[in-house]
């Protein structure tokens, strides 16, 4: 076994020990920030790998998270397989924006995919008669159960939090080190000779997309499932920026720099909340402090200071 | 002798600037042909319409007796063109083993120890063997420069298409790229374009001379030398430099 | 209210909305055309000229018209400082590249808009107009007797209103023929055909994005400025201008002036209009769509040529 398996193995481990260590509230969190960072591994796929710079990764979230709730609500069918509905929901939707939005580049890229995700925001909205619009709607106790275990009780709720957590870790881990996956940062370093090497990168980066997208809906039918709420603030604007915040200060192009962002960025703005209500201006001053002065993150500081092969 | 590339009509301008304009070309296999003309006469505009990099404004282009005028640059590469680029377009933050690895793995797939043995190789030709962990940005220009050969030699083309590959290398380092030509010209057609006259010389089989655009002359290296309007082409833009 | 007169006005609030939108897209279309930059947090920049403008409104006094005056004097240009120095110390250190300048100005926009809301705080605040006498409209009417004029109930604009359609108009005009005329224009322009070629010929570059940015950023404070009596100032309420001023550069043509003004006007008209057909929010999933589907397939915008 490898160090750099190690390592990852052993953050997996880490947090399962923290599951009978941790007082309740920052269990809490943990089991929070850990079924967010698998949005932020989701996100990096395109981003830090694949050097798309989405703006509209919240409508995957939130396809994975509305794929799950409203089958809960509407259907008999009980919580896994929701959530498997909420996954197909994102991968056809990353496959849908990504055949039209790679057409794009660049700035127009970024703008494509923010105004596919404000769509799926207002169709959200539109259709109020079945998401409850603004106010969302609460996933009852009762279909939140796998295996007769209770997906709302705290134990539960860590351990599921966990199991996504390991799972996406170490598939985006094994990913990014298959060719696949270094034809995504050949393409991200330089797509004209990716293409000139005979790749087709196109179908590349549909699948670096749909690869993103299915993730980050994976982490938005976990969110419903775990904390029994689907909302359309999650399909907001703010919802595609926080994992690219997550990203950029973890190190976009890194395995573990998702899980670091993300935590990292929840306790900030856990900090900051509890003494302003204008609590996002510690992510404004994070993005530009990030732009400007460290463009390469925590773990990306530690590749090229410490550790070179880190993946 | 059967073509493996040959061109009909092939044309391309640039907002009415006439770059290539109506070229037929032909290339048997096997041989190693030369590819001059004076700066701007069209050259690489011509071989990036080849690959795929460019379109063409008209014309049509064959490869291996398949008509690859409109298929995208990958597929034509997957048919067995390679390409190394003028200007040096390297992967810069990847080291130099992962560039050249990435040219194998695509006709090697996800067998490692294969496509170990074949980076290994393309270093080791190149002479890049002790510099294999080295980020690709680190590397000295010519070091650069012998990179793409070894990118292009690691694909295993059937047409490799060299533009200018010894622009800013060392007098070793050229004898060396000869060298490496020779042996490769073995089982390779090769499509060079060169502005040394020594190499050019010495390695081609046939040259055909480009000038604003259109074929000028072709010919061994010896008919070309004695062509009095291919020195009045040159001398007219001030040199072979 | 019958169908017909119903449809005017709705299309008076759109040339309301069209001006406004026109003249706030017109300074994204600056920026981006100069420097080739997108800058996300236009909006805030309009949002900031409307809450400068109920500011001067309660500290000036001196009546409505008077504070009108001195906002439409003072929001430009402390919003445009502020810009200008945010170029100076943020976009040009990271060189103006095109992605890391959208990372950063989304981060400019969430701290601009969250020290508003420390300061001027979480609710709406209306500012009274300079002037607002309200001005009934005709509508003809084709009776037996042929076509006749009366005065519908409910048709009526407000002097307010007409003006803030003339100032829009005459602004833009202004800056056009700034653009076109004036030395500086001139070597804005310049700048923007070739920034290399700009610096080899001795024209200072970077002073010449600070200022660009500035004046983009100033025209959108002028635009909050003149719809604040007919909106209410809130911190929130750049998103949707942002939005808005998105769409109308996207379907112009990014950087073409011209362009951005045509489908301002063709905008804003429709949203008075479409809305009288269509939920509000219809029509702005119909609009998001429509500009993903330009920029994808049309990246020149709807009435652009290819030229660059
Ligand atoms: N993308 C482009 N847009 C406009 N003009 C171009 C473009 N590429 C090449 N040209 C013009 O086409 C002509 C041919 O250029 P090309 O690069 O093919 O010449 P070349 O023979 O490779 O020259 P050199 O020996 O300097 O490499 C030149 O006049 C060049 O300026
Ligand atoms: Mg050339």
């Amino acid at each position: 076994m490898s160090r750099i398996v190690a390592l990852h193995l052993g953050l997996v481990a880490l947090l399962l020990a923290l599951n009978f260590l941790l007082p309740a509230y920052t269990h809490g969190n943990i089991a929070r920030i850990m079924v967010l960072a698998v949005y932020a591994i989701g996100y990096n796929i395109a981003f830090g790998y694949t050097g798309l710079l989405s703006l509209g990764h919240a409508m995957f979230f939130a396809a994975g998270m509305y794929g799950t709730g409203l089958i809960l609500r509407f259907s008999e069918l009980s919580a896994l397989p929701a959530w498997g509905v909420g996954l197909a929901c994102g991968a056809g939707l990353a496959l849908a924006v990504g055949l039209l939005a790679l057409r794009t580049a660049g700035v127009a890229f970024m703008i494509v995919t923010l105004m596919f995700s404000q769509a799926v925001y207002l169709i959200i909205l539109y259709f109020g008669a079945f998401t409850r619009g603004d106010e969302g709607f609460v996933i009852e106790a009762a279909d939140r159960m796998i295996w007769g275990l209770d997906l709302g009780q705290p134990q539960v709720r860590y351990l599921a939090a966990w199991a996504l957590f390991s799972v996406v870790l170490l598939i985006s881990l094994r990913l990014v080190r298959r060719p696949a996956g270094r034809v995504f940062v050949a393409i991200r370093e330089n797509e004209l000779r990716a293409r000139l090497l005979g790749y087709d990168t196109f179908r590349y980066k549909l699948l670096a997309l749909v690869i993103s997208g299915t993730i980050s809906a994976a982490s938005g039918g976990a969110y419903a499932l775990l904390f029994g709420y689907a909302g359309a603030s999650f399909a907001t604007v703010q919802y595609s920026i926080f994992p690219l915040l997550w990203v950029l200060l973890g190190g976009a192009g890194t395995v573990l720099g998702p899980f670091l962002g993300t935590l990292f960025m929840f306790y900030l703005i856990d900090i900051a909340s509890g003494l302003t209500e204008a609590y996002m201006l510690i992510a404004g001053l994070a993005l530009i402090g990030l732009t400007l002065f460290a463009p390469q993150g925590i773990a990306g500081v530690i590749r090229a200071r410490l550790w070179k092969d880190l993946p | 002798m059967s073509l493996i590339l040959s061109t009909r009509g092939l044309s391309k301008s640039f907002q009415g600037l006439r770059a290539v304009h109506e070229v037929d070309f032909d290339l048997p296999q096997h041989q190693v042909r030369a590819l001059i003309g004076p700066n701007g006469a069209g050259k690489t505009t011509f071989v990036s319409m080849l690959i795929g990099r460019l379109a063409a404004s008209a014309g049509r282009i064959c490869f291996d007796g398949r008509d690859v005028t409109d298929m995208p640059a990958h597929a034509r590469v997957a048919l067995g063109m390679a390409y190394t680029f003028q200007i040096t377009s390297v992967f810069a933050r990847l080291s130099a083993h992962e560039n050249v690895a990435l040219a194998a793995r695509r006709h090697l797939g996800a067998d490692q120890d294969a496509v170990e043995a074949e980076v290994q190789e393309a270093l080791g030709r190149t002479g890049l063997a002790d510099r294999a962990d080295a980020l690709a940005q680190d590397l000295s220009y010519g070091h650069q420069r012998l990179l793409e050969i070894a990118m292009g030699l690691a694909q295993r083309p059937r047409l490799m298409i060299l533009d200018e590959p010894t622009q800013g290398l060392a007098e070793g380092e050229i004898a060396a790229f000869k060298a490496l030509i020779r042996d490769l010209a073995r089982d390779t057609t090769i499509l060079l374009i060169e502005h040394n006259m020594a190499v050019v010389m010495e390695l081609a089989d046939r040259i055909t001379v480009l000038n604003f655009g259109e074929i000028l002359a072709e010919g061994t290296p010896a008919e070309i030398h004695a062509d009095a309007r291919v020195q009045a082409a040159y001398l007219g833009s001030g040199g072979d430099d | 209210m019958e169908f017909g007169p119903y449809l005017m006005l709705a299309m008076l609030e759109g040339a309301v909305l069209a001006a406004v939108l026109a003249l706030m897209a017109s300074g994204l279309s600056l920026t981006f055309g100069v420097m080739r930059v997108v800058n996300v947090a236009h909006g805030e920049f309009y949002m900031l000229g409307a809450v400068i403008a109920w500011f001067v409104a309660h500290l000036v006094g001196g009546g409505a018209a008077l504070s009108f005056v001195a906002a439409a004097i003072i929001a430009p240009l402390a919003v445009g400082v502020l810009a200008a120095a945010a170029d100076i110390t943020i976009l040009k250190r990271i060189d103006y590249d095109p992605e890391r300048t959208i990372v950063a100005t989304i981060g400019l926009l969430y701290v601009i808009q969250q020290v508003t809301l420390m300061t001027y705080g979480p609710d709406a605040r209306p500012v009274e107009p300079p002037f607002n006498s309200r001005i009934a409209l005709p509508w003809i009417e084709w009776g037996e007797g042929g076509p006749s004029l009366y005065f519908p109930w409910g048709l009526s604009t407000t002097s307010y209103k007409l003006f803030v359609i003339g100032a829009a108009a005459v602004l833009i005009l202004a800056i056009r023929l700034f653009m076109t005329r004036s030395r500086a224009g001139l070597i804005m322009r310049a700048t923007q055909l070739d920034s290399d070629m700009a610096t080899a010929f001795g024209i200072p570059v970077e002073r010449v994005y600070a200022a660009v940015f500035g004046l983009g950023a100033a025209l959108a404070a002028l635009a909050g400025v003149l719809i604040v009596p007919i909106q209410q100032a809130h911190y929130l309420m750049g998103g949707d201008a942002l939005l808005l001023s998105f769409i109308v550069v996207i379907i112009g043509g990014l950087g073409s002036m011209a362009g951005t003004i045509v489908a301002a006007v063709l905008i804003g008209m429709s949203d008075g209009i479409i809305s009288v057909f269509f939920s509000p929010t219809l029509a702005k999933i119909i609009a998001t769509l429509l500009v993903a589907l330009v920029l994808v397939f049309r990246p020149q915008g709807l009435f652009g040529t290819r030229d660059r």
